[in-house]
């Protein structure tokens, strides 16, 4: 059932985490226009066998960084600055050829609309065996076969016929499943799936973050998982990074994350989603305003219009600099002046219901 | 006028059957959609009934059939007691007046070439209502104050606007004829999640001052448990399930609406770490060539041989208010059943669900993003 892993690309380290990003800033610039700094100074990293989130509202940068990190913004009007490695190896300003080894062969992205990311043209079989010729140079027969492994895994059924089908003869599901199958052709060592099960049903989203679980356990693929959800995030993350406005604004693991924000925008997305499990009636708190009322980072706190804390030091006219993202405790970061506090806790808290001085709930 | 216990609004076995056509030189029928087929239900006067289902089960198919918007292929739509297909003239009009609809993408639903001003006032004035230029002003001021947007916005275009005050400015349309029931069709899955509980709450508060009584159609159970008195799920045009929103949640009937609230993610680690997730087998079928019996039976994990394959369960009320359409929901409800795991089910559909249903259509562009049952190895 299990694809082999592959031996390690010469130059790859395994001793070291299998993406680092350090202080990535994408900037888009157009003639006539202001330039756009879609994301700014971003910074994280994942280890094999682990899965790290990127959650926001949309327009925060989060497909931004991941085309940063494949590669795969266009060269003209974008300025790419930091850095970007993938098991040690620096991949901005890498050759087209060399991202292109890559890609495929050691980090693979599934796409939020699988129809647009499959050529409509080519039967799912062929688009697999292309890629498995292509990166680990198997032979005609030697590629179909393990194609049609592919998609069994990925759970397409009766996989032999399913190869000679074209996509648009694929329900939604499936062809995200052919998608993570054509990802998975060559054992990844990393994937970003950016909004995979967005434009999926529910009972079909679970059966693919079912799988991207297994993957991860299986293979030890390091997944970076971008979504707006976060009850997907809460069952599938690791570790957590905010985003807003192009700049991480929080990190922390999981559980923490999810029991105690810290940031007030984190507060506010977790006081806005009604929850499954919660009665009929509770209200909801939304954040005040949309992302379009973000100011510039250079003004101090991009949140600062919409933020229920906010105080005159969190504009940079007082204070002196943007808001930085510091240290908060093991294993967390915050970009904020006056976070979310908690009463000391008893033991065994938990997130439901805890109360955040400031959250308004 | 009719009794206040009368429900607003009655539907009764509404059915909306789409044609497949086929053929260069002339159209043939080679098939139908059902997208909704055979249809109950009833809401009462200044409550919510939220419609869930997954994408195609035919929810917006049903609003837009009580709407007229589709005409129905059989069934009735009640409205305060008057059956919408005998109106005609004036009678079609004001009933027209008295439902409005707010759709899933404002900036798609809101004419570019109009500012908001102007977008507000002309169902007024196609109405003759309002009084006259000086009290439509007024009127829209009224309108732009209770979803919450500045006067300020009268003067600017829908593209100038954020998805959640489009949004805002679409609910504002809608409610200006004053109207008794809404129709709202994903109203906030186009949107942000902080923007989406902006959207929740003027929707409820709008709700206790007016009055009004909602049709909520979503695929997004928390939303929907959020913001309904009754919830009605459906499967393939037909409901499988229908209890109160509390009811509903806190104990699933159907194996369906089960699996759906199992998969449904909750924002909370220590949640989904401990639930138990009923994982389905393949996608849906295609409702032009739906299962033959129960149409769950081809991803179910309780199906018995062989009367799920053969029988069409009815909904029937198993508690006050709650129906259910299994013919096995007191024994699933009572532990007697145990389910199968999902790759049991692929396995024993692998063989039979070819055998089942009419005969298999090719895949169609009308009924794309479908698929046939699964038949997993
Ligand atoms: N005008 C039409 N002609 C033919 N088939 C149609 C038409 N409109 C809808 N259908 C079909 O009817 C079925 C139900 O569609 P409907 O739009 O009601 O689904 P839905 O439950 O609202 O789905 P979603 O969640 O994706 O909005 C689908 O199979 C669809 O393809
Ligand atoms: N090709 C582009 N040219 C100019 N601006 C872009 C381009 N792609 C994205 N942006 C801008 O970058 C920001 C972040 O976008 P994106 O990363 O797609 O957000 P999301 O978090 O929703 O994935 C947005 O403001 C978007 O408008
Ligand atoms: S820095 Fe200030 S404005 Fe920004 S989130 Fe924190 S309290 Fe709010
Ligand atoms: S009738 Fe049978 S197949 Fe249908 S839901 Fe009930 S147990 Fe499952
Ligand atoms: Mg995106
Ligand atoms: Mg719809």
């Amino acid at each position: 059932m299990s694809i082999e892993a592959m031996p390690p690309e010469s130059g790859l380290r395994t001793d070291v985490p299998v993406l680092e990003v350090e202080d990535l800033s994408v900037t888009f610039v157009r003639r006539g226009e202001q330039p756009t700094r879609a994301v700014d100074e971003v910074s994280f990293s994942v280890a094999a066998g682990e899965t790290i989130g990127l959650v926001g509202e949309s327009g925060c940068g989060k497909s931004v960084t991941s085309l940063a990190v494949m590669g795969l913004l266009p060269r003209r009007g974008v300025q790419v600055g930091g850095s970007v490695r993938l098991g040690g190896t620096e991949l901005l300003g890498a050759s087209d050829r060399t991202l292109r080894r890559l890609r495929g062969s050691e980090m693979a992205m599934v796409f939020q609309d699988p129809l647009s990311s499959l050529n409509p043209t080519v039967p799912i079989g062929t688009q697999v065996t292309e890629v498995l010729a292509e990166h680990r140079g198997l032979g005609k027969k030697e590629a179909t076969a393990e194609a049609a492994e592919l998609l069994d895994r990925v759970g397409i059924p009766d996989p032999t016929r399913r190869l000679k089908e074209y996509p648009h003869q694929l329900s939604g599901g499936m062809r995200q499943r052919a998608l993570i199958a054509m990802a998975l052709a060559c054992s990844p060592r990393l994937l970003i799936a950016d909004e995979p099960t967005t434009a999926l049903d529910v009972t079909i989203q679970a059966q693919i973050l079912e799988l991207l679980r297994e993957l991860v356990v299986d293979t030890g693929t390091a997944l970076v998982m971008i979504t707006h959800d976060l009850g997907v995030v809460a069952g599938l993350c690791d570790r957590v990074h905010v985003m807003y406005a192009g700049k991480v604004i929080e990190t922390a693991d999981r559980h923490d994350l999810f029991a105690r924000p810290r940031q007030p925008y984190t507060g506010g997305l977790l006081a806005s989603v009604p929850r499954l499990d919660a009665g009929r009636g509770v209200p909801l708190t939304p954040i005040r305003g949309s992302a379009r009322d973000a100011i510039p980072w250079a003004e101090g706190c991009a949140f600062a219009p919409r933020c229920d804390n906010a105080q005159d030091d969190c504009l940079t006219e007082v204070a002196g600099s943007t808001v930085p993202l510091e240290y908060d405790g093991p294993g967390r970061e915050l970009r904020c002046r006056h976070p979310l506090t908690y009463p000391p806790s008893p033991t065994g808290a938990t997130s439901s219901g805890s109360t955040a001085s400031g959250a308004g709930r | 006028m009719t009794a206040a216990g009368e429900p607003l609004l009655r539907v009764e076995g509404l059915r909306v059957h789409f044609p497949i056509r086929r053929g260069v030189f002339f159209d043939r029928t080679v098939g139908h959609v059902r997208a909704v087929d055979g249809v109950d239900l009833a809401i009462d006067r200044g409550t919510t009934y939220g419609l869930v289902g997954e994408s195609g089960c035919g929810k917006s198919t049903l609003g837009r059939a009580v709407l007229r918007l589709v005409e129905p292929t059989g069934g009735q739509v009640l409205f305060d007691g008057t059956d919408v297909a005998s109106l005609k003239g004036e009678a079609l009009r004001t009933m027209r007046r008295r439902m409005q609809m707010v759709f899933q993408d404002p900036l798609g639903s809101l004419d570019p070439r109009q500012d908001v001003e102007s977008l507000l006032s002309e169902p007024l004035r196609a109405h003759g209502l309002g009084g006259g230029t000086a009290g439509i002003a007024g009127r829209v001021r009224e309108l732009m104050d209770a979803v919450g947007l500045p006067s300020a916005a009268l003067r600017r275009y829908p593209h100038e606007f954020s998805g959640g005050q489009r949004q805002r400015i679409g609910i504002a349309r809608a409610i200006s004829l004053e109207p008794d029931l809404l129709i709202a069709d994903e109203p906030v899955s186009a949107l942000d999640v902080s923007v989406q509980a902006q959207v929740v709450n003027l929707l409820e508060e709008l709700q206790r001052r007016l009055g009004l009584t909602y049709l909520v159609i979503a695929h997004d159970l928390a939303v929907v448990r959020h913001i309904s008195d009754v919830v009605g799920v459906m499967y393939l045009g037909s409901l499988v399930e229908q209890a109160p929103s509390g009811v509903l949640y806190d104990e699933p009937l159907h194996p369906y609406t089960r699996a759906l609230m199992s998969a449904v993610p909750v924002p909370d680690p220590v949640v989904e770490e401990r639930r138990e997730r009923i994982l389905l087998a393949g996608d849906l079928p295609s409702p032009a060539n739906p299962p033959s019996g129960c149409r769950f039976h081809t991803r179910c994990p309780w199906r018995q041989e062989t009367r799920c394959d053969d029988e069409v369960p009815v909904l029937r009320e198993l508690a006050p208010g709650h129906l259910v359409s299994c013919h096995w929901a007191e024994e699933i409800r009572d532990g007697v059943l145990a389910p199968k795991s999902p790759e049991e089910v692929a396995a024993i559909q692998g063989v039979t669900v070819r055998a089942t249903g009419a005969e298999a259509i090719e895949s169609d562009a009308l009924v794309q993003g479908l698929d046939e049952p699964i038949e997993r190895r």
